[in-house]
């Protein structure tokens, strides 16, 4: 968002109304944004086929199929497909763990082949892919978290203020969301504070947390940096994370993309491509 | 005002470069199989760059894996195996050759009599899972001392006795690995001779890569100059199988 930014201000003049077309991302918001749509989209398919290769997690420096896994998801003797999380198990046949492929076949496995890179199995291309592209991962995050400090995007639009984390601020954002109103006019101008909170937990925690979960789980890297396997509880423990957080993304997602279908997807796209954003008109 | 501003030429080429890309990995498969080929020269040439001689994690005793299951082969079905198998090994040698100034033979009683290294590391399997053990065996810098590279040499290639459907398996590293103190050749896990299923009698431990490249039954070391005429060419069996990538150490 560049409209805090004086520059902008003092060419539109007076403060922008309801209906105004207004500058709202940054060119590096819009870069980073649709580069991380593609990258992340083969990261978690790629991720899917990977985990199918040993779909069990593991607490610990080792784990393995002597060991018990805290999570499982697999096909019983009665041919039916499983999800087990600790010692609750539900029946997913269809979905995970015994499912039936576009031709028809049906397969043992635990993700499905529309929800994996490659679609059928294939560990080494898989891999390929997802080590490949957590590079774009990676550098791309972090050249967009260090642009964001530089240009203080990641200050003014992301930190929330000190008004907006006082309690009756956010319950007052939280009544807004659940009635699906959305802010108007100037208001709409900037992020409010659950978004703050989404994106700021995605930049800065869930993002950084794959990539650094992810390297804990390399060989090479426990040698080189030790302090990893410290930090994440060794390296199923890394393993497990890195799933978690995975589901924490994609539930990001889910929430993400209903968002911006609720505030009007066309203007929300356009300004996440063009950067132009035409602010809603004021209710009254 | 004129349309070609330094923002919209930046725009113009980040979002072509976004799009191209993008349509070139779903269109070309020449141009996705290029992309996709350099994560792992990027992954070996930065673990080289920031860990060159860093070391495994060791474990203790006590975080071991109470049961440390196999993989891959179990049971070598060459004749020759199975000849040595019930002779315990008696007669069994392995020979390390190529490039070496001295190409020598060693018998696993005089393997088992050279210092050896005890380390406990974590075994990490390509499809996610990981193991601890103990491995006691000879450093392979030693054995290299004493048959001596030539300066030509820059691989070696370890060549197993068994094989899937006929095709032999082996295995290879780079220098910096062989000469590295925790890679070497075990004779002898958890305190008890290597089992059948785990290599017998010899096998691989390069620590900071996965499991496939700890070569089990090995019966041969060759250094080489180059992997192209070896198996495949891809440096090894699963490599050339079925692509696994050469570099393994993530
Ligand atoms: C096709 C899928 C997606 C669409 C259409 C989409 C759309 C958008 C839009 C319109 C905004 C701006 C919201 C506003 O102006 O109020 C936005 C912001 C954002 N999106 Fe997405 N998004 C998608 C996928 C993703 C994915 C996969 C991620 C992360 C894994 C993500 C992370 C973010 C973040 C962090 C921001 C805030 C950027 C900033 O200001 O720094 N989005 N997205």
């Amino acid at each position: 968002m560049s409209l805090t930014n004086p520059a902008t201000m003092a060419t539109t003049a007076a403060a922008p109304k309801g209906g105004d077309l207004v500058d709202r991302h940054r060119l590096s918001t819009r870069l980073w944004h649709w580069t991380n749509v593609v990258t992340f989209v083969i990261m978690l398919m790629s991720g899917l086929m990977i985990f199918n290769a040993h779909p069990r997690l593991y607490w610990g420096a080792y784990g393995a199929n002597p060991d018990y896994a805290w999570l499982q998801i697999g096909a019983t003797q009665a041919n039916t497909g499983f999800v087990r999380v600790g010692s609750v198990t539900a029946d997913t046949t269809g979905i995970l763990g015994r499912w039936t492929d576009g031709d028809g076949q049906v397969r043992n496995r635990a993700f499905p082949s529309w929800a994996t890179l490659p679609a059928s199995y294939n560990l080494a291309l898989a891999r390929r892919w997802h080590l490949t592209f957590a590079w774009v991962f990676a550098v791309g995050l972090a050249a967009y978290l260090i642009r964001s400090l530089a240009n203080r995007h990641l200050t003014r639009d992301l930190l929330p203020t000190a008004e907006e984390i006082r309690p009756a601020h956010i319950w007052a954002d939280i009544k807004h969301h659940a009635k699906l109103q959305f802010p108007t006019g100037v208001a709409a101008l900037r992020y409010n504070v659950l978004q703050k909170f989404a994106y700021l937990s995605v930049l800065i925690a869930l993002i950084p947390g794959m990539i650094l979960t992810g390297s804990t789980m390399s060989p090479g890297l426990n040698a080189a940096m030790p302090w990893l396997l410290d930090l994440f509880g060794g390296r199923q423990s890394a393993r497990s994370l890195h799933f978690i957080f995975a589901i924490g993304l994609v539930g990001f997602i889910v929430i993400h993309l209903a968002m911006v279908l609720l505030a009007g997807p066309f203007n929300e796209v356009r300004s996440m491509i063009t950067g132009r954003y035409r602010l809603p008109k004021e209710k009254i | 005002m004129s349309l070609l501003t330094r923002r919209s030429v930046l725009t113009g080429l980040g979002f072509s470069t976004i799009i191209g890309t993008t349509a070139g990995l779903v269109l070309s498969p020449s141009f996705r199989d290029l992309i996709l080929g350099s994560g792992e020269k990027l992954a070996y040439q930065t673990h080289r760059l920031i860990g060159r001689n860093a070391l495994a994690p060791e474990f203790t005793e006590s975080q071991m894996s109470p049961d440390f299951r196999t993989n891959g082969n179990t049971m070598p079905a060459s004749a020759d195996y199975q000849r040595h198998m019930e002779t315990d090994f008696a007669n069994w040698q392995l020979q390390v050759d190529g490039l070496v100034a001295t190409p020598k033979t060693f018998s696993l009683s005089a393997l088992k009599a050279l210092p050896a290294r005890t380390q406990i590391t974590r075994h990490d399997c390509v499809e996610g899972w990981s193991a601890i053990g103990k491995w006691t065996g000879v450093p392979l810098s030693a054995l290299l001392a004493q048959v001596s590279l030539l300066p030509t040499a820059r691989y070696l290639v370890l060549h197993c006795a068994d094989d899937f459907s006929g095709n032999a398996y082996y295995e290879s590293i780079d220098l910096v690995d062989a000469f590295h103190p925790q890679t070497i050749l075990a004779h002898t896990m958890n305190d008890t001779p290597l089992s059948v299923g785990h290599g017998a009698p010899l096998r691989l431990r390069v620590e900071r890569q996965l499991g496939y490249k700890q070569a089990k039954y090995i019966m041969r070391i060759e250094a080489t100059a180059s992997l192209a005429k070896i198996g495949l060419g891809k440096g090894g069996f699963w490599e050339d199988q079925i692509g696994y990538d050469w570099y393994a150490g993530i």
